[in-house]
């Protein structure tokens, strides 16, 4: 059986703050940190935007790129680290707000950000057993760095919604395979009711994102006995620009292969949006027959690997709804008081 | 605010922009009516989802907000032609020194407003300019 992407659909916010402009902020030094992280800017949301309204946006591309009946859809996944409510579904609204309701099932994900794939897989699941006809995957975040954190100047916000279906006809990119390497692993946590989350510092890259991340990637690689080289393009988490480009490197993926789908530098980490949204900017310029591979990793710790394949479905959708680099191009610059305001991290008393 | 269970019955048309189409002489309605003004009969009306373009046809710039509105001053209120016809006064997202009259506009999903820190968030359609 053929399982696969029906249709994607991104959303970026407009707004943009400049890695100097926080640097400047705490006194940190912008060049060193823009060379150190690979990323010059990250994405801010609106004041009336949050990871349930990006979920929507994502969701209607996605929708206006697939061209089917909104009815068919059987479930709604949604993954964040930031969703609204704490009790209430995100899935809820953007099933609604899509038309998919009340025929259906949704439920909320959380995996840091792998979220988002995890719900791809779940909606794989139930596509490939028959118990749905599509599913709708999302991952979606306007992440929180604490003010002064490392974090601060990479967290984003952005979302990737993945239409899964196994009508051959109807499917833009096949999923070959997906495989999951998770550990217990206390890497990034954020308690209940708190703003910003806790990170273990400097040293939980190792044993985090690399370990899991090239466990991911090599375990499915050597489960379809495909070979980096097999490949036209490779998308992986990118928190920042540096450590994707190191993972690939180690794998055996070259710069032209991961290039396309690496974001982050102008977007900044959109967490359950990161790695779809790689896959997005790929699928937005690859071509009928190009093979990509993907590894999202989530902080706690996990990572899915995914090979796909383009079918010649995707020239047909591609231009329906705007690409990622549309969506980044033409960003409105704001300082640091109005990213504050716009992030909820100084409130009017 | 709207009380949350009259926000709840409102749902599709604030979220979808869901209205109704009289199919004998073809006048669309936003709010949905069930009841047709033209041709005087309740037997012709059908939903319609409105496609969520249009055109400004007024604007006013808002510096003193509402309660639960004020961290989003300044920010302009416009009467909204939609393309189909039906004329409803909304948010438009943007700098209102770029506003004008004419201006053609599209619809988006954003948060309307909510009850407090602990309350509930209510989501609906906002514009933004169409091209920009
Ligand atoms: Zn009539």
């Amino acid at each position: 059986m053929t399982i696969g992407i029906v249709s994607y659909g991104a959303y970026v916010p407009r707004y943009r703050i400049k890695v100097e402009e926080i640097a400047q902020v705490w006194g940190d030094n912008a060049e060193a940190l823009k060379s150190g992280l690979m990323v010059y800017e990250k994405s801010v949301p609106d004041i009336d935007e949050d990871a349930a309204t990006i979920a929507v946006e994502a969701a209607r591309y996605a929708m206006i790129r697939s061209g089917v009946d909104p009815e068919r859809i059987g479930a709604v996944y949604t993954g964040s680290e930031s969703h609204p409510y704490a009790v209430k579904p995100t899935s809820t609204i953007v099933a609604q707000a899509i038309g998919a309701t009340p025929n259906m099932t949704a439920a909320d994900f959380e995996f840091a950000c792998k979220a988002g794939t995890a719900a791809v897989q779940a909606c794989m699941g139930l596509v490939s057993s028959g118990m749905v006809d599509l599913g709708m995957a999302i991952g979606a975040d306007v992440s929180q760095g604490a003010p002064g954190d490392a974090l601060e100047y990479t967290a984003a916000a952005g979302g990737v919604a993945c239409l899964i279906g196994k009508n051959e006809s109807e499917i833009a990119a096949i999923i070959e395979d997906t495989y999951s390497f998770t550990t217990d692993t206390p890497d990034f946590w954020r308690r209940e009711g708190m703003p910003y989350p806790e990170h273990g510092g400097r040293f939980t890259g190792e044993p985090g994102y690399f370990k899991h991340v090239t466990n991911g990637a090599k375990g499915l690689l050597e489960k379809l006995g495909t070979k980096p080289k097999d490949y036209d393009y490779v998308v992986f988490h990118q928190p920042n620009g540096k450590f994707p480009t190191k993972v690939a490197k180690s794998l055996g993926f070259t710069k032209a292969q991961i290039a396309p789908g690496l974001v982050v530098p102008k977007i900044g980490n959109t967490y359950s949006g990161s790695c779809l949204m790689g896959i997005a900017a790929t699928l937005d310029q690859a071509k009928p027959g190009d093979r990509i591979f993907a590894t999202a990793f989530g902080s706690g710790a996990g990572s899915d690997a995914f090979s796909i394949t383009v079918t010649d479905r995707i020239e047909e959708i591609r231009n329906r709804a705007p690409t990622v680099s549309e969506l980044i191009k033409d960003p409105i610059y704001i300082d640091y008081a109005r990213y504050a305001k716009h992030k909820g991290k100084i409130r009017r008393s | 605010m709207a009380s949350v269970p009259r926000f709840w019955r409102g749902i599709g048309s604030r979220y979808n922009l869901e209205g109704t189409r009289c199919n004998e002489c073809g006048e669309y309605f936003y709010p949905p009516r069930n009841f047709c003004v033209n041709c005087r009969r309740v037997g012709h009306i059908e939903p319609y989802k409105f496609k969520g373009t249009g055109e400004i046809i007024s604007y006013t710039v808002i510096h003193t907000a509402a309660e639960g509105f004020e961290d989003q001053t300044p920010y302009i209120l416009a009467i909204i032609q939609l393309d189909e016809g039906p004329r409803l006064t909304s948010q438009v997202i943007g700098n209102p020194e770029n506003i004008h009259i004419r201006m053609r506009v599209r619809s988006v999903f954003r948060k309307l407003g909510e009850d407090g820190e602990g309350g509930m968030i209510y989501y609906g359609t906002k514009f933004v300019p169409e091209h920009e």
